[in-house]
C-alpha cells in the first residue's frame, strides 16, 4: 500500500502538487485522472522518487520515503517497476534482453534461471516467439508489452503506468488494461494507473483519484463515476459524446 | 550565472560517475561496447587524416625553407615535432570532439527525449555511472589511437617528402631522429589523458543534461562539440605553458 499525505511540489513560483493525500491499496489497480495540466506527471513522478516532495509525506508499506538512505532508496525504487508513455525500451538491446537487464542488474540468478524466467514473464504478455526482435522492430502494443514485461521481471511490489495506452488502437488499449489489471491481481501489487482514457477509466478503474489544478478533486471507483454530481468531474467524464449518450443511457435506465 | 551553473553541475556529474557502481558483469559488457565504438570506430578517420596532415606538413616545410644554409634534415625534424607535440593529441583530439563527442552527446540525449534515462533512474540504478563511466575508461585507451596518428603523420611525411622529391629518404630519416627529447612524448601523452577525459565527460554533460526533443539532441551535439573544442584548446595552452615553458 501506499500512502500519500498533504504532499505540496513547486517548481519556481509555479505550484503544481497542492495538497494531495490518498492511500493506494495492494492488489487493486489505481487510476489517476485528470486533464493534460493537471499534474498526474508530476504527481506520479513524485510517487516514484524521481521529484522530491517540498511537502508531506510518502509512505511506502509503512516506510516513509523521506526517512531513507540515499542507497535505501535506491533499494525501494528497485522494487518498482515502471511503464513509461514512450515505453523507454533500451533500443540497443533486444526484446529479450531488455526484459532480462533488471534480473542482471538486481539479482545474483545463473544465465539459465534469468532466461527461464524471461520466457515465463515474456510469455505471460503474450509475446513468446519476440526474443530477438529490437524494440524498433516491434509494433506500439508490443513495445508495451514489453515494457510491461520488463516491469515484472523482477517482481516488484509497486507497479506504476505512465499513459499506458497513448497512442494504441482501442482493442491493443484494451488488451494492455486488462493485462495490467490480471497482473496487479495475480502478484498482489500496489498499482498506480496515470490515464486521461475513459476507456481504461470503465474497464479497470477499481479506485480513482480525479486530479484538477493540482488538488484532489473526486476520490471514487469505475462503479460510482457516473453517478457523481461533482462538477469538475463530470465535465471531464462526459466531454466526449460517446460518453453523453452513456451517461443518456444510465438516465433512460433509471427511469 | 547560466555558465557557473554548467560547470558545478559538470564537477558534480563527474563526481556521481564513481559512485555507486554498476554491478561488473554488466559494466564489463558496456565498457567493451564503448571501446568498439569510441576507440575501434574512430581507428579508419584518424590514420587517414594523419596519414595525409603528415604529408603536408612536410611539404609545407620544404617549400618554406628555402635558404641552402639550412640543412635539408630540417625537414624531418620539423614534421616528427609538429606531429608529436601539436597535430596527434590537438589536432586529432579536435577531430574527435566532432567525431565521438557528437556521438556520445546524441546517443545520451536520445535516451533522455525517450525516458530511457529515466527507466534506469527508476529502477535505482546510477544512470551516470551506467552511461557515463564505461565512456571514460573506454577513452583511457585514446593515447593508443594517438600513438598510432604520430606514427602515420610522421610515416605520410616521409612519403610526401620521397614522392614529390622534396628530401631524401636518408635526410627524412636522420631529420626524425635529430635531437630527440623524450620529455616531450611524456607531454604528447599527458595532454592526451587530459583530452581523453573532457571528450568522455563534456559531451556525456550536455547529453545527460538537455532537455527538450529531436531538435534539441542536434542542438546539444553543437553545444558539446564547441565546449569541448574550446575546453581543449585551453587546456592546451594552459598544460604546455606548465610543462614546456
Amino acid at each position: 500500500m501506499i500512502e500519500v499525505n498533504n504532499i505540496h511540489k513547486s517548481f519556481g513560483d509555479s505550484e503544481i502538487l497542492k495538497g494531495i493525500s490518498t492511500k493506494f491499496e495492494k492488489g487493486k489497480t489505481n487510476l489517476v485522472i485528470g486533464q493534460s495540466g493537471s499534474g498526474k506527471t508530476v504527481f506520479l513522478k513524485t510517487l516514484l522518487g524521481l521529484f522530491t516532495p517540498d511537502q508531506g509525506s510518502i509512505i511506502y508499506d509503512g516506510t516513509d520515503y523521506s526517512d531513507l538512505t540515499p542507497d535505501e532508496k535506491s533499494d525501494l525504487r528497485s522494487k518498482m517497476g515502471m511503464v513509461f508513455q514512450g515505453s523507454a525500451l533500451f533500443d540497443s538491446m533486444t526484446i529479450a534482453e531488455n526484459v532480462k537487464f533488471p534480473l542482471r542488474m538486481f539479482t545474483k540468478q545463473s544465465k539459465s534461471e534469468m532466461n527461464d524466467r524471461v520466457d515465463l514473464v515474456l510469455k505471460r504478455v503474450n509475446l513468446d516467439d519476440a526474443h530477438n526482435k529490437l524494440p524498433s522492430e516491434a509494433s506500439g502494443g508490443m513495445q508495451k508489452r514489453v515494457a510491461i514485461a520488463r516491469a515484472i521481471v523482477n517482481q516488484p511490489r509497486y507497479l506504476f503506468c505512465d499513459e499506458p495506452n497513448s497512442g494504441l488502437d482501442p482493442r491493443t488499449a484494451t488488451v494492455i488494461d486488462n493485462l495490467i489489471q490480471e497482473i496487479t491481481h495475480e502478484y498482489d501489487i500496489t498499482t498506480i494507473i496515470n490515464t486521461h482514457d475513459m476507456n481504461s477509466v470503465m474497464e479497470i478503474g477499481e479506485k480513482i483519484i480525479f486530479l484538477k489544478d493540482g488538488l484532489k478533486e473526486w476520490e471514487g471507483s469505475n462503479k460510482n463515476i457516473f453517478k457523481t454530481d461533482n462538477e469538475a468531474v463530470t465535465d471531464f467524464v462526459y466531454s466526449s459524446d460517446l460518453f453523453k449518450r452513456v451517461q443518456k443511457m444510465y438516465l433512460d435506465e433509471d427511469q | 550565472m547560466s555558465y557557473l551553473h554548467n560547470i558545478g553541475q559538470y564537477f558534480l556529474m563527474i563526481k556521481e560517475m564513481f559512485r555507486k557502481p554498476t554491478k561488473w558483469s554488466v559494466m564489463r559488457h558496456l565498457i567493451f561496447k564503448d571501446i568498439d565504438d569510441l576507440i575501434i570506430n574512430s581507428l579508419g578517420i584518424v590514420a587517414f587524416i594523419a596519414f595525409f596532415v603528415g604529408g603536408v606538413v612536410t611539404i609545407q616545410t620544404a617549400l618554406n625553407m628555402t635558404s641552402p644554409l639550412i640543412p635539408k634534415t630540417l625537414v624531418g625534424f620539423a614534421t616528427r615535432q609538429s606531429v608529436i607535440l601539436e597535430f596527434a593529441p590537438t589536432f586529432i583530439s579536435i577531430i574527435m570532439a566532432g567525431k565521438v563527442g557528437s556521438f556520445i552527446t546524441s546517443s545520451i540525449g536520445t535516451m533522455r527525449v525517450t525516458e530511457q534515462i529515466d527507466a534506469l533512474e527508476v529502477m535505482g540504478i546510477n544512470a551516470i555511472n551506467y552511461l557515463v563511466f564505461p565512456k571514460f575508461v573506454a577513452l583511457m585507451l585514446y593515447p593508443f589511437l594517438i600513438s598510432i596518428a604520430m606514427f602515420l603523420g610522421i610515416l605520410g611525411g616521409l612519403a610526401a617528402s620521397v614522392i614529390g622529391g622534396f628530401v631524401s629518404l636518408d635526410d627524412y630519416i636522420a631529420g626524425i631522429q635529430m635531437d630527440f627529447i623524450p620529455f616531450h612524448m611524456t607531454y604528447a601523452f599527458i595532454k592526451t589523458f587530459v583530452f581523453a577525459f573532457l571528450l568522455a565527460t563534456i559531451p556525456s554533460y550536455y547529453g545527460y543534461y538537455m532537455k527538450g526533443g529531436a531538435l534539441e539532441v542536434g542542438k546539444a551535439s553543437t553545444t558539446s562539440f564547441v565546449w569541448t573544442s574550446v575546453a581543449i584548446i585551453l587546456l592546451n595552452y594552459i598544460l604546455t605553458q606548465m610543462m614546456l615553458s
